[in-house]
């Protein structure tokens, strides 16, 4: 019998349609619009990327209104932008229970000023830890789509079929297919866009090469930017850091890795080899300027 | 593997017909009746006359009663018994999200079948104000005139067209590499179409 079939197609359209009071859609670039979803109270989550305007964003109501929307902060690095209004929709925020399994039946929601709501379906076709976009961004999970998402549901909601939230449909970070930006990632960039109207990043203003020093590996500063964090920590060119944190530190990638568990203003213990002598140092974290 | 795909697409084969016409146009067609009434697209049957073959591989001479190349839709005729005709659903209860399953005769062979969900219902924005059933499927060119249906086997559609939302940008939509969209007209208007006199041909 069909009643397998049926059922999934009626779980499909129930998440869908649950979803979908949600997700609106975003006008802010010419010819094709895009979507995003509510968040949190009159705040809306949808595609920096996809934002072609600063000024004039309408976004259509699950009701099928049509209402101002102002832009209040994004962050092209992970693709997160917010918007404000002042209607009252369901929320989505803060919710994390998406385990994300390679496999996983996967629903992207979006919404269409003409037809209402917009839904594609497939699987998790990858699922991985800590990574960056080609922008820098730093996103907490891997999480890339095997499904078709078009161009006007871009930056509408993920879920699992039966409606787990995993995260934001985004087609500006990977060049091979849609990735989910993670629920962990809007969960730590949305309220930092709220609250500084940017995501803050630590910065040490230094240019770094690998290199071997006694018998250990560490980074060489080739360069150290003027008012910059290692200037007024006193690092000089040609200081070694070995340690950065309590960690070794062999490449800038892994200088880089240290500075993403922190924010601006921590400091850090870090090990410096100057003149062939080893120092114990303390660097507090600039703050990397907005590209 | 979800039980009810076999059974569902092997019914689907049995209502679903190769269409050939002349100057080598070919495509599916949908047996609508016992009577012999086959729907397809306009653009698979381009010619008054066209030749039919059933999924156990009789094949018959069909004359072109109704076209309507606007709506791209042909209602062919052919004399033949024991047919299998489709069952017809209300495609305006479709809900975006909805499991929906094409089969097709590409080339003549039976029964190529692709399965995804509705994407949405309604005009398509930049390409016709007509609704379609809009569907993420991926469907292959031979599928033109064959049946969407729903999850339990129902016509939602004929398979008309696909469309590419990503349209030009190329690399700039990275999912719109193989973002294809299947567009169907939907079942409510072959319904009207055919409600129509028959003996008009609208060009």
């Amino acid at each position: 019998m069909s009643s397998s079939l049926t059922a999934l197609s009626a779980i499909l359209t129930e998440t869908v349609a649950k979803l979908a009071e949600s997700v609106v859609t975003v006008h802010a670039r010419p010819r094709v619009t895009s979507s995003g979803f509510a968040w949190s109270k009159g705040v809306i989550v949808t595609a920096a990327h996809a934002l072609a305007r600063e000024e004039e964003i309408s976004i259509t109501l699950p009701d099928g209104t049509r209402t101002a929307a102002k832009l209040l902060a994004a962050d092209p690095a992970t693709d997160i932008a917010l918007l404000g209004h002042d209607v009252d929709l369901p929320t989505l925020g803060g919710a994390t229970a998406f385990e994300g399994r390679p496999g996983e039946l996967l629903i992207a929601v979006g919404r269409n000023a003409d037809t209402g709501a917009t839904a594609s379906m497939g699987i998790l076709s990858a699922a991985g830890g800590a990574w960056r976009t080609w922008r820098g961004g730093q996103m907490e999970r891997f999480l890339r789509l095997d499904l078709s998402l078009f161009p006007g549901s871009v930056g509408g909601v993920v879920a699992s079929v039966d409606g787990r939230f995993a995260g934001m449909a985004s087609d500006a970070l990977s060049r091979l297919s849609p990735l989910a930006v993670p629920p962990e990632t809007l969960a730590r960039v949305v309220p930092a866009l709220l609250e500084r109207g940017r995501v803050p990043r630590p910065f040490l203003g230094v240019g770094l090469q690998p290199v071997a020093v006694n018998d250990s590996r560490g980074v060489i500063l080739l360069s150290v930017d003027a008012d910059s964090a290692a200037a007024k920590a006193g690092l000089l060119v040609g200081d070694v850091i070995t340690e950065l944190d309590g960690k070794a530190v062999a490449d800038a990638d892994d200088v880089q890795a240290v500075l993403d568990k922190h924010l601006p203003g921590d400091a850090l213990p870090a090990r410096v080899v100057r003149a062939g002598k080893l120092i114990e140092w303390t660097v507090t974290l600039g703050e990397r300027a907005a590209a | 593997m979800i039980a009810g795909f076999g059974e569902i697409a092997e019914r689907l084969r049995r209502s679903t017909v190769h269409v050939g016409a002349g100057g080598g146009s070919s495509g599916s067609g949908v047996v609508w009746d016992h009577a012999g009434t086959v729907i397809t697209n306009a653009h698979v049957a381009r010619s008054p006359s066209a030749r039919v073959t059933l999924f156990d591989g009789r094949s018959y001479p069909a004359r072109v009663r109704l076209w309507d190349g606007q709506r791209d839709l042909a209602v062919l005729q052919i004399d033949a018994r024991d047919l299998t005709p489709i069952e017809v659903a209300d495609s305006s209860k479709l809900c975006p999200g909805e499991i929906v399953i094409a089969v097709g005769n590409p080339m003549g062979f039976t029964g190529a079948l692709t399965t995804g969900v509705v994407h949405t219902v309604g005009p398509v924005a930049g390409v016709t104000r007509k609704p379609f059933v809009q569907a993420s499927v991926r469907l292959a060119p031979g599928n033109s005139g064959g049946p969407l249906a729903d999850s339990r086997g129902r016509l939602v559609g004929i398979n008309t067209m696909v469309a590419f939302p990503g349209g030009g940008r190329g690399m700039a939509y990275s999912g719109g590499v193989n973002a294809t969209m299947a567009l169907a007209v939907p079942s409510n208007a072959v319904r009207a179409f055919l409600a129509q006199t028959p003996g008009t041909r609208k060009v």
